[in-house]
């Protein structure tokens, strides 16, 4: 494993991104429109006599936190779509940057990404709504973490079947991860949910940060329990996401398809 | 003298049983300029694809410096070489010298801005070098493909196709180029392309594939002699209209 070359494969993203106000753009776009909408939305509703308490902060806490689950699964796929895009993977994958390498550089790079994205997300939902996230105090490491190596888990997984079936998969990139927000109980509880999307929703790792989440701002403390459910999900699913890709990798060279990848 | 790449029964099936390349060997020597010739279809690029590593073949084995490109060693072996084709591409929203300084970085290449620096001048790309690629002629990025290939001063070089977009003044400079590079540094040279003449001048050894198989091998006298044409191009339409037979 060899840190310049991981790092030199970065710099190809870094470079991309300060040549390209759009794609520099898209990084912030979404976030910003949805931190908007939905922020005046859940200060008008917390108007409401009858509204729950800390609403705003429930609402906008979980927009914030479920774009950071978003941002590091796009930050892996969109980077491997760039070079499909510009036809560059043969020329990667010829290089001496190994097959692991290469998936600690997505990895970097979709950091990067979403610390770019987080900071003007923090900082507008704090400026428009005195919201800081940081207000959940040292309780944002691990329900971060956990995003973020979920996020990862699903980026690795949705890059391999872009891979294997190509352009007609691309849009698995945008839309894949909100195949999950249903179940993540991002704004509302797990408990709403009927009985066997709750047996679904014990499975995905983002429902255990949410529900966290929600317990903390409640003041009930942190939940160790989820903290470690989502903790062991995600190590189980972040081992077999990358197990897959590496099958993936040796079958889609057995296919001859990543010579194909693009066209 | 070092076999630098060894093919033993090299066979490749696809999916749906189209067999690209059909029980093929060969042998490249360090410092030979060798010609994959053939139709479209023939089996060149795949053969090429599978030495790179990026295409398992179904049967036969491969050796690159004595070692199975699709073993664990497989890094040892992409240092010391490299590949350009026009078919791949680099990326256009950034410049010249920051794609060749990604690449500069995956080789490990010492004093990177100091080699950037002389690829650049030496296909006459200095003036462009902070230009984004994608306001470059094809022809321009068909050489910053090659001088991509030349970053890490490979000792065997895979060429499909180099010149296919250059104008006829800048392919006669690459050619000199290539036969200059392979006669001071002795480079070994793997090559496609459909221009015969270039194979004629370029290349010590020529393998000319059909339908996956090669149909004959050796210098590009030699072959003419065997076939009694008087140019490969005459022969190469004979083959292919033919169908090998």
């Amino acid at each position: 494993m060899s840190l310049n070359r991981i790092l030199a494969y970065t710099m190809r993203h870094i470079y991309l991104y300060k040549r390209s106000l759009p794609r520099l753009m898209e990084v912030f776009y979404w976030p910003l429109l949805d931190l908007l909408v939905w922020g005046f939305i859940s200060v008008y509703l917390s108007t409401y006599r009858g509204a729950l308490p800390e609403f705003v902060t429930f609402f906008i806490g979980a927009l914030i936190l479920w774009d950071i689950l978003f941002r590091s699964q796009q930050g892996i796929t969109v980077s491997f779509l760039e070079d499909m895009w510009s036809r560059n993977l043969v020329n990667i994958f010829v290089s001496p940057l190994s097959v692991a390498e290469y998936v600690c550089s997505l990895l970097l790079i979709s950091l990067v990404k979403l610390l770019l994205a987080s900071t003007v997300m923090v900082s507008i939902a704090y400026l428009l709504y005195r919201f800081n996230i940081f207000s959940l105090g040292f309780h944002l490491v691990p329900f971060v973490a956990n995003l973020i190596v979920m996020g990862w888990a699903v980026g690795i997984i949705t890059t391999a079947i872009i891979m294997r079936f190509g352009q007609e998969a691309e849009i698995l990139a945008w839309g894949v991860a909100f195949l999950f927000q249903p179940v993540s109980a991002v704004f509302y509880p797990v408990s709403v949910l009927p009985p066997w999307i709750k047996t679904v929703a014990f499975f995905v790792p983002s429902s255990h940060v949410f529900e966290g989440m929600r317990a903390v701002v409640s003041g009930k403390g942190f939940s160790v329990e989820e903290f470690f459910a989502a903790l062991i999900l995600n190590i189980v699913y972040i081992v077999l996401a990358v197990v897959f890709f590496a099958w993936n990798f040796r079958v889609v060279k057995q296919k001859g398809l990543l010579v194909k990848i693009g066209e | 003298m070092e076999r630098v790449v060894q093919v033993e029964g090299l066979r490749k099936v696809f999916d749906a049983g189209v067999v690209a390349v059909d029980g093929i060997s060969f042998r490249v020597s360090r410092g030979e300029i060798v010609g994959l010739l053939g139709p479209n279809g023939a089996g060149k690029t795949t053969t090429l694809h599978i030495l790179l590593g990026l295409i398992t073949p179904t049967s036969g084995s491969v050796r690159i410096f004595g070692t199975d490109p699709f073993s664990r060693q497989r890094g040892s072996i992409l240092e010391r070489i490299n590949f350009t084709s026009p078919y791949v591409s680099l990326p256009y929203s950034l410049t010249l010298r920051e794609n060749l300084r990604v690449f500069a970085g995956l080789y490990n290449i010492r004093d990177a801005e100091e080699k950037i620096d002389e690829l650049l001048n030496m296909f006459g790309l200095s003036d462009i070098g902070d230009e984004p690629v994608r306001r470059l002629s094809s022809g321009q990025i068909t050489r910053l493909g090659l001088a991509k290939a030349l970053l890490n001063e490979p000792e065997l070089l895979f060429l499909d196709e180099p010149t296919a977009s250059l104008d006829p003044l800048m392919a006669e400079r690459t050619r000199r180029l290539l036969i200059d590079i392979n006669r001071s540094r002795g480079m070994t040279i793997l090559y496609t392309s459909h221009n015969m003449k270039e194979m004629e001048e370029l290349c010590h050894r020529i393998i000319f594939l059909n339908k996956g198989r090669i149909i004959a091998e050796g210098s590009p006298q030699e072959i003419l002699e065997r076939y009694g044409e008087e140019e490969l191009e005459r022969l190469f339409l004979r083959i292919a209209e033919e169908g090998g037979q």
